[in-house]
């Protein structure tokens, strides 16, 4: 045990005096590798972070929400609605919605405004998100002024800007009283945007989903699941994007790395050799070469992995976020939660390390069965 | 102590390349002496060295190295004797570049993992006894032709072997260095190895330290070769001839 392991500390020095001898090769192939897996990791981390959060935040959303339809178009839901859910069996609270888009030409962005019956602000106040008081250089205590879509002038004072942790789906957010959004945007009375139920048995819900589309056929209930598969499904879709604009970019990397990783050099070649003739068995150049190549991809896997995770969790994926955040139009600025998944990294270790890995050995092991007495004639 | 029997040895057999470099080759290897493998350029002298130093196989015939047959083991075999019983020194000495002087002597016993230390003081001791122990940590590509000789020698002797082969070890030297080279040939006859090389340099060839010389041509020894030479068999025939007429002529007997 004590020779094996003498004799692997000696193939260790080797193996380290190599790589500092072919500096220039070897830091080359870290660079490119570390990107490659820097990109992949940034977008695979970023994309789960964002499903984490999102999953999150629905998670307190409620089971179902109710929208009435006129011609496939949503509409709004008329007085009663919210009297017949209740006596569905199963439902256990409904509440009525109220929200709209408004479009503000001073930023060209599109805002939500959303009227709340509970905790609401005072009449005359709003609430707003984080993204918004960023663009309109607002904070709390400040006048903004909206023109309604009836030409009218409205002036809110902001109470309070929302925190920015739930930035992700608040950047845009106005939270106003309800009497005030019904002022604002002309809206009828006793009329809702949607209304929203509360299951008590989660395994109801989809029961309960099926008396709703009968008792109100012109309606259609969204279930939480569904809206969350929707969230994932943007996330994937992006996810997708990315890879593909990116895919060139990964192909030649790939492709660059396999090909230094692959290529023996002359001067390589001839050390085998050299090694062979002097006593080295093909076992021990076959070991010394693949802790070479595990040394390189394991530390490249590492550094990049590493990026990629002070990239998305520290500056916010600067570098992707204009594809992969955000559904508004004011690009939301919050810090991720790390979000760290044990198959993903198995996933990218897999696709970057093992490829690496075969790419150095099939042509070391080329080499190293060559007869030794080819150095001799070198 | 090396042993060679109808050692035939091709390369690219079977194909239309194909070359036999050594056809025929019988031959006993003293041990404690020097021999040399002497021949023009193409006669076979190194591919019948690598086949000493089971460095390759013979593609037919037998090698026997203290009385065991070596030419039929696998590589793995091959690797062990080669790194107990010889030390290699190559013509262009074949150091790893970017290596100290040191480094390059201890790499042959990596494999075997001896204590570092012990490997260490092995080392620098060599190359003390090679008058390079001041330059001991210099890189190998910043050390003089004679100098590199010196390291690739002690490289050879880091694992005591009882073999030194050295290919051509004078080709790349001057007269001077070419003599220094002879020297510590001389001390390790003293220290009881057997040294086999190839040469073409009289120097080497005629030096009183060359126990034998085995000369080559075209894949063959030429002594036995010359038995068959058409000009020898000529010459003979012509002997003979003349040592026929000399001879006083016999009567014939008469016939009736």
């Amino acid at each position: 045990m004590k020779l094996w392991i003498a004799k692997q500390r000696y193939l260790a020095d080797f193996t380290l005096a190599s790589l500092a001898r072919r500096k220039t090769k070897n830091l080359g192939l870290l660079l490119v590798f570390s990107l490659l897996v820097f990109v992949l990791a940034s977008v695979m981390l970023f994309t789960s972070a964002l499903r984490h959060e999102a999953t999150q935040v629905l998670a307190s959303s409620p089971e179902v929400i109710l929208q009435r339809m006129v011609a496939g178009r949503h509409d709004l839901i008329p007085p009663g609605y919210i009297e017949r859910i209740g006596r569905i069996r199963g439902v256990q609270k409904t509440a009525g919605r109220l929200w709209g888009y408004y479009y503000d030409p001073v930023v060209k962005a599109n805002y939500t405004f959303l009227g709340l019956t509970e905790d609401a602000p005072a009449s005359g106040r709003i609430k707003v998100g984080n993204g918004l008081a960023r663009y309109r250089g607002v904070q709390a205590g400040n006048v903004l002024s909206f023109r309604s879509y009836s030409g009218k002038l409205f002036s809110f004072t902001v109470d309070a800007v929302l925190p920015a942790d739930s930035e992700l789906i608040s950047a845009d957010l106005v939270l106003l009283a309800e009497a005030d959004f019904r002022a604002f945007f002309d809206y009828p009375a006793a009329h809702w945007t949607d209304i929203t139920l509360s299951v008590a048995n989660p395994q109801e819900v989809r029961t309960v989903a099926q008396k709703l589309a009968n008792a109100l056929p012109d309606s259609r209930p969204i279930l939480r699941d569904e809206v969350l598969r929707t969230y994932q499904s943007i996330f994937d879709w992006r996810e997708g994007i990315v890879l593909a604009l990116l895919s060139a970019a990964i192909l030649a990397f790939a492709i660059l790395a396999w090909d230094k990783a692959s290529g023996l050099s002359a001067e390589e070649k001839r050390e085998i050799g050299i090694l062979k003739a002097i006593g080295w068995e093909t076992g021990d150049v076959i070991r010394m070469k693949l802790w070479e190549g595990l040394l390189i991809s394991l530390t490249a896997f590492l550094a990049g992995y590493i990026a990629a995770y002070v990239h998305v969790f520290h500056f916010s994926a600067a570098l992707f976020e204009p594809v992969l955040k955000g559904w508004a139009v004011l690009y939301p600025r919050f810090t991720l939660a790390p979000v760290i998944d044990g198959l993903q990294i198995a996933t990218l270790f897999f696709f970057t390390v093992l490829p690496y890995a075969v790419a150095v050995l099939v042509p070391i092991w080329r080499a190293s069965v060559t007869d030794p007495d080819a150095v001799m004639r070198a | 102590m090396i042993e060679l029997t109808d050692i035939h040895k091709a390369f690219n057999e079977g194909q239309p390349n194909e070359y036999w470099a050594l056809r025929g080759i019988d031959l006993n290897i003293a041990a404690g002496q020097v021999t040399a493998l002497s021949g023009p350029s193409g006669s076979g002298k190194t591919t019948l060295l690598t086949l000493l130093g089971c460095l390759s196989r013979p593609t037919r015939g037998r090698v026997r190295l203290k009385a065991q047959d070596v030419s039929g083991l696998p590589e793995r075999f091959l690797t062990d004797i080669r790194r107990q019983t010889f030390g290699f020194v190559f013509q262009q000495f074949n150091l790893i570049r970017g290596l100290s002087a040191l480094d390059n002597v201890m790499l042959p016993a990596y494999p075997l993992g001896l204590p570092h230390r012990e490997l260490r003081d092995k080392a620098e001791a060599q190359l003390a006894a090679l008058d390079l122990g001041h330059r001991r940590d210099a890189r190998v590509e910043w050390l003089s032709g004679g100098e590199q000789q010196r390291v690739a020698i002690a490289r050879a002797l880091i694992n005591s072997p009882e073999v030194v082969i050295a290919d051509e070890p004078t080709a790349n030297l001057d007269t001077a260095l070419s003599k220094q080279f002879m020297t510590i040939l001389e001390r390790l006859l003293d220290e009881g190895r057997t040294v086999l090389l190839t040469s073409h340099d009289p120097l080497v060839v005629e030096s009183a330290v060359v126990a034998t010389v085995v000369r080559l041509r075209d894949g063959k020894l030429v002594e036995a070769q010359m038995l068959f030479q058409p000009a020898i068999i000529a010459l003979l025939l012509a002997s003979l001839l003349s040592a026929w007429r000399c001879l006083p002529p016999q009567p014939l007997s008469p016939r009736n």
